[in-house]
């Protein structure tokens, strides 16, 4: 599972936070466990049964921990184009874009959605694990006329994904105000709650993640679990999130991205503007580039008997050659499939590679991504 | 679901258990070996088990295989010292036998123990009860 990478956001006396839907969760009989600092649900019932809800039916995700940190003022547009790899000049109001941010050298801090919500207001949701860094990054690069603020602990994030996502919330939506399309967002009543209603998710299947004040957090969940009973709703974990998220080759920071990981290496190419645009990290990546067999992530299933996990060595004709980044069963192919690094050189689809499992070199091989 | 109790869990009486969540049961010279209810449960859905070698030998308190959940992946202890003469093939195609029958489909090898005397060692259903309430949450 995501670990959790970075440091754990605590308070002072060193305790788990908790998302407003702890006591929600509880009820529901989840199992919590530590994830960046917060007491998180894994699993309700099961990961496979969440983990099918999602593809077949639809899936309510608490992904409160994940962090907003805004920017607003007259440059804030301007700072943000420099801070991340994707365009934002070209960003609409009420659109959202997936990108990083980089350091001097390239590698990356973070990748996060932005989204537009004013002429002079975006804000980026960045991940759990990285809340500190990523803002106080932001923070100290905006320059001036920028107002920066780390929204994260007033806002709950809920996310409806599957296919029948739509029409359950739709079923709870204001006519007046109807729902965005993918990768756009608008100002909903759902339920009777203004909340903010974003046409993304993590999964690989259609849906929705809602931003909402952390005192209606608990009306949107029940409001969303009685409109989805009819539906097949479940509630559905981290453990969930990470199989769906493998399935459609979604990269995990921590896993498939770090301060030593460049967006091209991680097959991230479509989301880095042009590299003379002027962008923090744009010099490091055309040195990076340039190089000789840079390494490549590449998804792969096992043919052998085995599942390959983060961090097992990836094999060929003996030599080791890389490194597993994330690995699971495939609760929809009924395969095991994982994310790794190897050279460029070895990353054509098709190649046979061995992973090693504890004391065997278990057959396996590159495959289109994503796996879906 | 409720909240998970020792009443939750299926501990067989006439079993014998260890303190790493595996049951025994005594068939004449040899025995049998599981994952226990409350295991099967903590573990959640099993995707993968590796077993011994039939003819290969055991020892107690060391690594016998291993047993992989989604996320994780848990080594099995052999509760004593002995060797296999039969393992669960049918685990290999559905390791979810363990989920769903753990103490009758879902066994894991059949041992010839070595040593009678290890297996006072093991724990009454009594004394394993009381260990599952004290580590349940």
């Amino acid at each position: 599972m995501a670990d959790g990478a970075g440091v754990p956001r605590q308070d002072e006396a060193g305790a788990l936070r908790r998302t407003a839907l702890h006591a929600t969760h509880a009820e529901l009989g989840a199992r919590l466990v530590p994830f960046a600092g917060y007491e998180m649900p894994v699993q309700y019932s099961s990961i496979k049964e969440e983990h099918e809800a999602v593809r077949e039916r639809a899936g309510l995700f608490d992904v409160s921990h994940m962090g907003q940190v805004q920017l607003r003022g007259k440059r804030a547009i301007a700072a943000a184009e420099e801070l991340v790899t994707c365009p934002v000049s070209t960003l609409a109001v009420g659109q959202a874009r997936y990108g990083l941010l980089l350091d001097e050298s390239g590698g990356c801090i973070d990748d996060v959605m932005l989204t537009r919500v004013a002429d002079d207001a975006l804000f980026f949701c960045v991940n759990a694990s990285n809340v500190e860094p990523a803002r106080d990054w932001i923070r100290e690069r905006a320059g001036a006329n920028v107002k920066v603020e780390d929204r994260s602990s007033a806002t709950s994030l809920l996310a409806l994904q599957g296919p029948s996502a739509r029409t359950i919330l739709a079923s709870i939506t204001a006519e007046e105000t109807p729902l965005p399309k993918r990768f756009r967002v608008a100002r909903c009543d759902v339920a009777g709650l203004r909340v903010l209603v974003s046409g993304t998710g993590y999964t690989g299947s259609p849906g929705f993640e809602i931003y909402t004040a952390n005192k209606d957090a608990v009306g949107l969940w029940e409001a969303l679990a009685a409109a989805g009973e009819d539906h097949g709703l479940l509630p559905a974990g981290l453990g969930a999130r990470d199989t769906l998220r493998l399935e459609a080759a979604l990269p995990l920071y921590g896993h498939e991205l770090g301060r030593d990981t460049d967006p091209f290496e991680a097959g991230l190419d479509r989301f880095v503007k042009p590299l003379d645009s002027r962008f923090i990290g744009a010099d490091a990546l055309t040195e990076r580039a340039n190089a000789k067999d840079p390494r490549r992530l590449v998804g792969f299933e096992m043919i052998g008997r085995g599942i390959a996990r983060a961090d097992y060595e990836i094999v060929v004709d003996g030599d080791v050659v890389g490194r597993v980044t994330s690995g699971a069963p495939s609760p929809t192919l009924g395969k095991s499939i994982g994310l790794g690094y190897v050279p460029r050189s070895m990353s054509e689809v098709g190649t046979r590679i061995d992973v090693r499992v504890r004391k065997n070199d278990v057959e396996a091989r590159i495959v289109e991504t994503p796996f879906l | 679901m409720e909240t998970s109790s020792v009443a939750d869990y299926q501990i067989p009486d006439e079993l014998l258990y260890t303190q790493e969540d595996e049951w025994v049961r005594r068939e004449g010279d040899e025995v049998l070996i599981g994952v226990t209810d409350f295991a099967q449960n903590q573990l959640g859905d099993i995707v993968f088990v590796e077993l011994p070698e039939v003819g290969g030998t055991t020892e107690a308190g060391a690594p016998f295989g291993t047993i992989e959940s989604v996320k994780a992946v848990s080594d099995l202890f052999a509760p004593l010292t002995g060797e296999v003469v039969a393992i669960n093939e049918a685990l290999e195609d559905q390791p979810e036998q363990v989920n769903e029958s753990c103490y009758t489909d879902g066994w894991l090898i059949r041992l010839r123990p070595g040593d009678p005397e290890e297996l006072e060692g093991l724990l009454d259903a009594t004394t394993y009860k009381q260990s599952v309430s004290d580590r349940d949450q």
